[in-house]
């Protein structure tokens, strides 16, 4: 039964390559936009608020073909991409990541925001009072404490990204070893007479996955209220 | 030293302050909600003055007619808070050598000897601060404060949230350090035994306003 076939393992790896790069090239905007959130007030804040969450609530095939829309060859933002810097993500599976990174977005940001929150402000005064700039505050003493909620927010975004779907299939497609990723390969393999075996596999790798994703992210967050006592 | 003119409004709360200073402690004395800390925090930075100056040893970091206002990180003072905020994820050495390393000074291993010394923190170095005593964490405070080599040192109410017995264990390092550190302090308190012990000079404090200063005799 647990013998992965060379396909399988094709999704599997596509799908790690693919939520790896959506997580990791999302952390950076994630930490910078749960900070604004956190720390600032500004004009259309409540409006920036709920677009990062949209994704959470929109249909997700929405989400793809409006993707579709703006990333695709012919969109406005994929042509110009395409045309200059020789950038494309329709069909591809970049196209994937970047539509698993938006999906996971709301998710990645959320536990980044609560940590950054939770630090008392005082500590940062101090950290001025002994001569720090704005910007080494924040890399000395705010990031610090909360890099467990900054972990946290990367690992909920990457089990997100692992597992997305509606938003994947229709910007990039079901294309086998470029955009086939666990997901739509147990969408396929359910659809065919004998794939039954093949789609439970995936299914278990798939929650075990989610289930290790769960674990570390609470894990996390316990470090993070450990840390911030000083123990 | 240090000269101070300002006015600020706080809400309801109008603060007003004018005094100068050569003293080596300077206590800035007044019940709790006369504006003490506020002053302090303008002194510090933290709070901007409405209107007026702030010059600390010779220069203008406040100056509201001419519109400057130096940052906090860059008036080279160090403040000692009331709930000592030494840093979490750094153990006690790290926080004693935070200051340094944020004004980019060389490391100076015999100042950094003595004033641990002074405060008897040798042992401690390698803790966590959530692992210390109120008592233990306040001499930290004192030292991460003195490390960054302030030339000027505020001190709100550093004993106010110890008990009897550790106020009485602090004391003799606050003296010392008095004597010993060479660093003009702002020394914050409601407690007249403990400003009668350590200042120099008094600013006593009502309402928002100065109502006495001079020597200690002011503390009657």
């Amino acid at each position: 039964m647990f013998d992965i076939s060379p396909a399988e393992w094709t999704a599997i790896l596509l799908s790690l390559r693919v939520a790896v790069i959506a997580t990791l090239v999302a952390t950076p905007f994630g930490i910078a936009l749960a900070w604004l959130l956190a720390r600032r007030d500004f004009w259309g804040k409540s409006v920036l608020d709920a677009v990062v969450h949209l994704p959470l609530v929109l249909p997700p095939v929405v989400t793809g073909y409006l993707l579709l829309l703006t990333f695709g060859r012919k969109g406005l933002v994929g042509g110009f991409l395409a045309e200059y810097l020789g950038i494309v993500f329709s069909f591809r599976w970049t196209g994937a990541a970047l539509a698993c990174g938006i999906m996971s977005f709301p998710l990645l940001v959320r536990p980044m925001r609560l940590s950054i929150e939770a630090i008392d402000r005082r500590l940062e005064q101090a950290a001025e009072t002994l001569g720090a700039a704005p910007w080494k505050v924040f890399f000395t003493v705010t990031l610090p404490l909360a890099l467990p909620g900054v972990l946290a927010g990367m690992v909920l975004g990457f089990a997100k990204a692992i597992g997305e779907f509606g938003a994947t299939i229709t910007f990039v497609s079901n294309i086998p070893g470029e955009t086939q990723t666990i997901s739509s390969a147990i969408y396929s393999l359910i659809q065919t007479p004998d794939g039954d075996a093949a789609a439970g596999r995936l299914v278990i790798v798939s929650v075990i996955l989610a289930l290790g994703a769960l674990i570390s992210a609470e894990w996390f967050a316990r470090r993070a209220t450990q840390r911030l006592h000083g123990n | 030293m240090l000269r101070v003119d300002i006015e600020k409004q706080l809400g309801e709360f109008s603060l007003s302050a004018s005094f100068s200073s050569e003293g080596r402690v300077i206590g800035l004395f007044g019940a709790s909600g006369a504006g003490k800390s506020s002053l302090v925090n303008m002194i510090a930075g933290l709070l901007r003055p409405d209107r007026g100056t702030i010059v600390i040893d010779g220069e203008t970091v406040d100056d509201t007619a001419a519109g400057i206002h130096v940052p906090t990180w860059r008036r080279r003072i160090g403040y000692v808070f009331q709930d000592a905020r030494l840093f979490p994820h750094l153990n006690v050495a790290q926080n004693l050598d935070y200051g340094r390393r944020m004004n980019g000074l060389a490391p100076d291993p015999a100042q950094h000897k003595r004033i641990v010394d002074l405060l008897d923190i040798g042992a401690l170095l390698d803790r966590r601060p959530g692992k210390l005593s109120g008592g233990e964490r306040q001499r930290v405070a004192l030292g991460r404060a003195l490390l960054s080599k302030p030339r000027l040192l505020l001190l709100d109410e550093p004993l106010g949230a110890l008990d009897e017995g550790r106020k009485l264990e602090i004391l003799p390092y606050l003296v010392r350090l008095r004597d010993e550190a060479n660093v003009p302090m702002v020394y914050v308190s409601h407690d007249v035994a403990e400003l009668r012990q350590l200042a120099t000079q008094i600013v006593m404090l009502k309402q928002g306003r100065v109502t006495s200063f001079g020597g200690v005799k002011v503390l009657t």
